[in-house]
């Protein structure tokens, strides 16, 4: 890649479709290591894109998560047409969850999810309009030492 | 320790993975829940668990863990045995608890010393 250059590509998440849910993440952690991005930032994007891909998976019809790769920085966005969040602020305080018994017996709801999101992404921004769906910005930068 | 040696070790059975059995473990982590783990289990750990549907496979391999063992005689989802199959990611199965699992593998990989 040289400067200007930038790798975008968009994946479609199916709600409910708990059989298929964590091959996107998967996917983007294979492109990952393909170009050489370093584990120390692979393992932030892979639980920062699965908590969100699951999040799409448990509670909206269907998302779209697009990855943006520059030379500086990889940036994930989702966006998908659900239930939206109420209060985002609940919803962002470790152990708050709205799953459903059945989630929860699956091992999801442990209300970890928007938490792992914001420790591993080194910039994270969360909207949503309750009944239309929700849109994270999660940006990781490639060097950690100007992320800190 | 290689995987082998623990399988040996804890008379565990394999369901899947059977040609990645040299990994080297480091260490363990105990969780039924996937964001737990997700966010708290290291590389080339073996995750030990009651969960048996599909999704825990993804995990796995998204955390770069060494496999997964499946407790109290629980068989895996036939999904769970295949995506795993595909993925070549070593499935065991216990008919012990998470606890004596853990507790035995914690002192074959000589922790606490």
């Amino acid at each position: 890649m040289n400067r200007h250059d930038e790798f975008i590509q968009t994946f479609t998440i199916l709600g409910r479709d708990f059989s298929r849910a964590g091959s996107v993440s998967t996917e983007i952690k294979e492109i990952l290591q393909e170009i050489g991005v370093p584990s120390s930032i692979i393992r932030r994007v892979a639980i920062a894109s699965y908590e969100a891909e699951m999040n799409v998976v448990m509670y909206a019809q269907k998302g779209e998560l697009t990855l943006t790769l520059n030379p500086e920085t990889i940036k994930i966005e989702v966006e998908d047409e659900g239930q939206g969040i109420e209060d985002i602020e609940l919803a962002m305080q470790e152990g708050y969850s709205t799953a459903t018994e059945e989630m929860r017996e699956m091992g999801f709801g442990a209300g970890m999810g928007l938490p792992n999101i914001k420790k591993n992404a080194h910039i994270f921004i969360i909207t949503s309009s309750p009944g239309v769906g929700t849109y994270l910005k999660m940006i990781f930068y490639l060097d950690e030492e100007r992320a800190a | 320790m290689t995987l082998q040696e623990i399988i040996k070790g804890l008379n565990l059975e394999v369901i899947t993975g059977g040609d990645n059995l040299n990994l080297e473990v480091k260490d363990g982590y105990t969780s039924d829940l996937l964001s737990d783990v997700m966010a708290n289990a290291q590389p080339a750990c073996l995750w030990i668990t009651l969960q048996t549907h599909v999704n825990i496979v993804a995990v796995a391999k998204l955390k770069d863990l060494a496999g997964i063992i499946i407790v109290n005689g629980r068989q895996p989802d036939k999904e769970t045995r295949q995506k795993a199959q595909e993925e070549n990611l070593p499935l065991l199965l216990s008919k012990e608890t998470a606890f004596q699992v853990s507790g035995r593998l914690y002192q074959l990989l000589g922790k606490g010393k």
